[in-house]
């Protein structure tokens, strides 16, 4: 699992990158209540808008760490979207990617980096 | 993940923020700090804003709300001063009641909304919003100058305690706050300090503001905290309770171009006021009372999709935008999007299918009456 600094998580199977946002994040949105993620066939850009997660208070982008075209969004959080504070960084993924450049993926902090990224906020 | 809206950066020292007696309470209870009208103040606790709105519709929440505003007006007639710069019927506040109104400005327009009591014989107690009190006296001072006198009560805190297990709670600590009924304001010793204590409050439950000196918050704070059935609620679950109640925020459902028609404050316009129509606007608002009003605000669920947040447009069926969000989020109590905007008369009737444009999606939504959660103010013992 890599991370960025934007508190997403990456983890890269085969070509396929399943993207989400890190526990951290998910205790400093707090109660998430909407998730929208993409449908399938949308193609992105690193540093793009990926999808969007709403606490009570406010709406937050998810941004895209890796390029790639989604082959899906995780559907299941329209109606649970609680399990984004629930399992961050597993159940509560946003959407799984085509990666079109595998070099970007290695370009992301591992866990003790950002772990010591998050020791510096 | 990058907030739009940051609800979670800490306050730095370089931004200045003023701090409420209960900044090291609220530390210290695990809050999390945001600036806030000027102040470090708790947007959530612990428990997160959805637990902290939740509880506080089944039991008792206590917030830290001495960010507003607080002053007493005195003079030879404040009663009577008071009713030039504001629409409601001072000269008929009887001793012991408090009531909502509005500052104007010339235009019709409101300055800021507020509460102002008689909890004594003392002038009038008035409460302000936190992000306008500067403004406001002044403008209270340079309208009112030579018939009233301010003295701001900078040395005082201010609690809300609102819930339905409110009164229970504050009758172990204040007795004399059990006979109150909504809008009632009193003088009073509570907590072994004095206090002035109103029913009332802005979550649409059941409750008190409790104005107590500032040298005594963290102790009647802890004292409140004691009691089981009652936890701290931030601003956060403040926002949510308010919006669910259908109460407008100022400074975001109203400000100085808003009328208090168009507001749906009409209520606030007291009925010897709109024969006199002697209150800064009169012109304007007399128009509207007549006529109706350009623009109304309106409640409206969201059907579909992602809650609409203010700045979000509103739009007809055929796509049209006729109004914009002017604050809106998810309501705990319902489960769902809710939010207030301003619509055309026409269209601002209940039952009436509107769009609100979410990042560029039309999603369906409908007006609804408000408030969107019932209120349960205790009008009768």
């Amino acid at each position: 699992m890599r991370f960025t600094k934007d508190h997403e998580w990456v983890v890269l199977e085969g070509d396929v990158a399943t993207i989400g946002i890190t526990a951290y994040a998910a205790e400093q949105l707090g109660d998430v209540v909407f998730v929208e993620v993409p449908e399938a066939g949308k193609t992105v850009k690193k540093g793009e808008g990926l999808a969007v997660v709403e606490s009570v208070k406010a709406a937050s982008d998810v941004y895209a760490p890796i390029s790639g075209e989604v082959i899906e969004g995780n559907a299941g959080l329209s109606d649970t979207p609680e399990t984004v504070n629930a399992e961050p960084e597993s159940a509560g993924w946003f959407a799984k990617l085509k990666v079109a450049d595998p070099a970007e993926f290695e370009g992301l902090m591992d866990r003790a980096a950002y772990e010591d990224f998050l020791s510096t906020l | 993940m990058r907030a739009r809206r940051i609800i979670s950066r800490s306050p730095r020292l370089s931004e200045n923020l003023k701090t409420t007696p209960l900044y090291a309470a609220h530390v210290a209870a695990g809050a999390r700090m945001v600036p806030f009208a000027g102040y470090s103040m708790p947007v959530q606790y612990k428990d997160g804003v959805l637990k902290e709105h939740l509880w506080t519709r089944e039991n008792a929440g206590l917030f830290d709300v001495s960010h507003m505003g607080q002053a007493r007006l005195r003079g030879v007639s404040p009663l009577s001063a008071f009713e030039e710069v504001t629409p409601g019927d001072f000269i008929g506040l009887k001793p012991g009641k408090q009531r909502y109104s509005v500052l104007l400005n010339k235009q019709g327009g409101v300055i800021d909304d507020l509460m102002a009591a008689r909890p004594d014989d003392d002038g009038l107690f008035v409460v302000v919003n936190g992000a306008c009190k500067d403004n406001d006296f002044k403008v209270i001072d340079a309208e009112l100058a030579g018939q009233v006198r301010i003295e701001r009560l900078e040395d005082r805190a201010l609690l809300a305690l609102q819930g339905p297990k409110a009164a229970a709670v504050l009758a172990d600590h204040a007795p004399e706050a059990a006979t109150m009924v909504f809008m009632d304001a009193r003088a009073m010793t509570a907590f072994g300090t004095d206090a002035i204590v109103s029913r009332t409050g802005y979550t649409g439950e059941d409750g008190y503001e409790i104005s107590i000196p500032a040298s005594e918050a963290e102790r009647v704070w802890n004292a409140l905290l004691a009691d089981e059935r009652v936890r701290p609620i931030g601003l956060g679950a403040r926002d949510s309770l308010r919006l669910e109640a259908g109460l407008p925020l100022y400074g975001h459902d109203v400000d100085e171009t808003v009328s208090p028609v168009e507001a749906d404050l009409a209520f606030a316009v007291a009925k010897k006021r709109r024969e006199a129509r002697d209150f800064p606007g009169a012109t304007r608002i007399a128009k509207e009372l007549a006529e109706g009003p350009q623009r109304k605000r309106v409640g409206l669920i969201v059907l579909e999709g992602a809650p609409a947040r203010e700045g979000a447009e509103i739009a007809d069926e055929a796509g049209n935008v006729i109004g914009v969000v002017t604050s809106g989020g998810f309501s705990p109590s319902l489960g769902k999007p809710i939010a207030m905007g301003f619509a055309p008369p026409a269209l601002a009737q209940v039952g009436v299918r509107l769009k609100v444009i979410v990042r560029g999606k039309a999603q369906t939504a409908e007006v609804v009456a408000m408030p969107f959660v019932p209120h349960r103010y205790v009008r009768k013992l």
